[in-house]
């Protein structure tokens, strides 16, 4: 009885993990193994390829290619500390000042710009900063400006549109974090001469590092992997890893590239993740869990 | 009794649904890869009309058809377009297309002159690939009240008109500023090293006239919109683009650059794994007529290869088309000779480097 009992659960849980198996093995893990396949041929003639390591060798010989990921990684670093900046004070309101509907309310409208797909939020950035747009116009009739503002394609712009984008993916775990501090802490920091800096930096960092950690890492891997924001709102100096990958393999039909590309851009950005909890001394699963 | 007619309800539903997908299924549809406007809604309401084949459209470009049927090993479509001068290189390199049987194809809708050269153009080991559709030419867009003195590509790099110019990071940006330069990449076609060196001086100057281009478009509307907001007056640009601007503000036209037009000519082509040969004949066959091709000019803004196509058309295009290629202009065009296989990935690594330019 028991036996059959106990194969009936085991049945069960094969069944409820199947899915999941089967998404990670058909739609990750396959499609890397030949990604990686991919990334080790080299075109030698048309229709002929040889095996080699030439493709990674490309990133490190051609300055364009790692500079392009430099500046991407540099720029998604950035993006998410302004980020952190931006987002920590408006979670610790919600989370901290607001009770009841109000809270829920600002929490409401933190999310409803994902309401609208990204491309058109992006192009509601295009048509608020480009040259005959909304904000230029606006300069001039108040007399900041005598002709006409150009607020497109720089990278403030880039940066702009990426912090708008990832605002929500910061504030909702700082938000749970911040709600798990215990109020009566900060009273103490207080009732023992604390100031707020001091407050702050004792008390309700150290406790909210898993959430900003969590945070940072959803940030920074959005950032970099994004491609709308920095090809539509950079315009001609926009260099970002992802549109290589793009324009590897799609306007240059060089998908061996591309490939080797992509396994990069996995493993390197895996590295500053890294890198990110060691300088923070958290783990991945503090964070995560 | 509810479960009873809660289970009658889905048997019915389902039946139903059966039906619908076996009838979706009997009927023939066409999955055509084209250009935005070569593939009017109205057109495919009157083919399916007349044969009662449904027509899928997916607009695309050059890059992506080819990208896109090599994924697949050439399924997934059932008629594509790409241009006559990428159909050679891409089925030697990657064989996505079927030859065309060119006796399903009516010749005598052609102009002749038209049909030959694709055929020529797009022959692979004896067999031809592609028959011809659309044409038309990469030219210069200009407001002529505010940049008059634009005639020539290089024109673009005068410092008068910094950060009010654009034009497209592709391969016709580097072809057609060759040309402006006195050079003939089309002669260097099988030279990979003279190639080499004229691409080299040609990203010298793409990379010396970088601080003068607004942006790098990438749609036809995209640059439409910057120049209709006057803030581009001068682009290489797509001539049917300049003709559409030009309907609702008439300072912008479509010049012939001096050192000439870059004439292109989009095709059919078969993927190698299409599943309505038949569908795909009954079309091309049908856009071909005179007064459909006419609809096509209309919608996408260039003539077609059609035969007395163009008598179809409204004056006001025919006016346009004239004004921007006098006779002479016509005779100037430089139309693209097939792409030997191996030079785009040259001229990859010199719009890399210009993107990448400070």
């Amino acid at each position: 009885m028991s036996l059959s009992l106990r194969s009936a659960v085991r049945l069960n849980l094969i069944l409820l993990l199947i899915p999941v198996f089967l998404w990670l093995l058909l739609l990750i893990i396959l499609p890397h193994i030949d990604m990686l396949l991919v990334s080790t041929q080299v075109k030698v003639r048309p229709r002929v390829y040889e095996f080699s390591f030439a493709n990674y060798g490309e990133f490190f010989s051609e300055p364009l290619y790692w500079r392009t990921f430099a500046r991407t990684a540099i720029m998604s670093i950035a993006a998410t500390l302004l980020t952190l900046v931006i987002a920590f004070p408006v979670a610790y309101y919600i989370a901290k000042m607001l009770r009841g509907r109000m809270k829920s309310f600002l929490f409401l409208l933190c999310l409803v710009p994902f309401w609208v797909s990204e491309l058109v939020r992006t192009f509601g950035w295009m048509i608020l900063l480009r040259e005959s747009g909304v904000f230029s116009n606006l300069f001039q009739w108040i007399g900041f400006a005598d002709g006409p503002v150009e607020m497109l394609y720089n990278d403030a712009t880039i940066m702009v549109g990426l912090i708008y984008t990832s605002m929500l993916f910061m504030v909702v775990p700082l938000v749970t974090i911040l709600d798990s501090l215990d109020d009566s802490l900060v009273e103490a920091g207080y009732d023992l001469g604390g100031n707020a800096f001091t407050v702050l930096r004792t008390i309700i960092i150290p406790h909210a590092m898993p959430g900003i950690v969590s945070g940072c890492i959803v940030v920074f891997m959005l950032t970099l992997g994004n491609y709308l924001t920095p090809v539509l709102l950079g315009g001609k100096d926009s260099l970002w890893f992802t549109a290589q990958i793009y324009t590897q393999f799609i306007t240059r039909f060089n998908w061996e590239l591309g490939a080797a590309f992509g396994f990069l851009l996995l493993f390197l950005s895996s590295m500053i993740v890294w890198m990110g909890l060691k300088l923070s001394r958290q783990t991945l699963t503090e964070t995560m869990g | 009794m509810f479960i009873k007619k809660g289970k009658l309800l889905t048997g019915i539903m389902l039946g139903t649904g059966l039906i619908l997908t076996t009838l979706q299924t009997n009927a023939e549809t066409l999955r055509l890869l084209t250009w935005g406007g070569y593939a009017p809604e109205k057109v495919v309401e009157m083919f399916k009309a007349e044969t009662g084949i449904k027509v899928e459209v997916t607009n695309s470009n050059n890059e992506e058809m080819i990208s896109k049927l090599r994924a697949t090993g050439g399924a997934g479509f059932d008629l594509a377009q790409p241009s006559q001068d990428r159909i050679a290189g891409a089925q030697s390199e990657y064989e996505i297309y079927k030859p065309i049987d060119l006796s399903k194809v009516d010749a005598s809708k052609f102009i002749t002159s038209m049909l030959e050269g694709t055929k020529k153009n797009t022959t692979v080991d004896g067999k031809v690939y592609g028959v011809p559709h659309v044409w038309g030419t990469s030219a210069l867009t200009v407001n002529t009240k505010v940049a008059p003195d634009v005639k020539d590509y290089l024109d673009l790099c005068n410092p008068k008109y910094a950060g009010k110019v654009s034009y497209r990071m592709k391969r016709p940006t580097l072809i057609a500023f060759a040309f402006a330069m006195g050079l003939d990449p089309f002669a260097a076609y099988g030279d990979t090293t003279s190639y080499k060196m004229i691409m080299d001086k040609v990203e010298a100057k793409l990379i010396e006239c970088k601080p003068n281009v607004k942006a790098y478009w990438s749609g036809g509307d995209a640059l439409i919109n910057l120049i209709r907001s006057d803030e581009v007056v001068a682009a290489m640009a797509w001539d049917g683009s300049g003709w559409k601007v030009n309907a609702e503000k008439p300072e912008v036209k479509t010049i012939a650059p001096t050192s000439g037009a870059l004439g292109w000519i989009d095709t059919f082509a078969l993927p190698k794994k299409t599943k309505a040969e038949n569908a795909a004949y009954q079309w091309i066959n049908f856009v071909m007529r005179p007064e459909i091709a006419a609809m096509i000019t209309e919608a996408a803004g260039n003539f077609t290869a059609a035969k007395d196509g163009d008598k179809f058309v409204e004056e006001s295009k025919r006016m346009r088309f004239q004004e921007t290629f006098p006779a002479a202009a016509i005779d100037n065009i430089k139309w693209y000779p097939p792409v030997p296989a191996g030079l785009e990935d040259m001229e990859g690594k010199v719009l890399d480097r210009v993107q990448a330019a400070k």
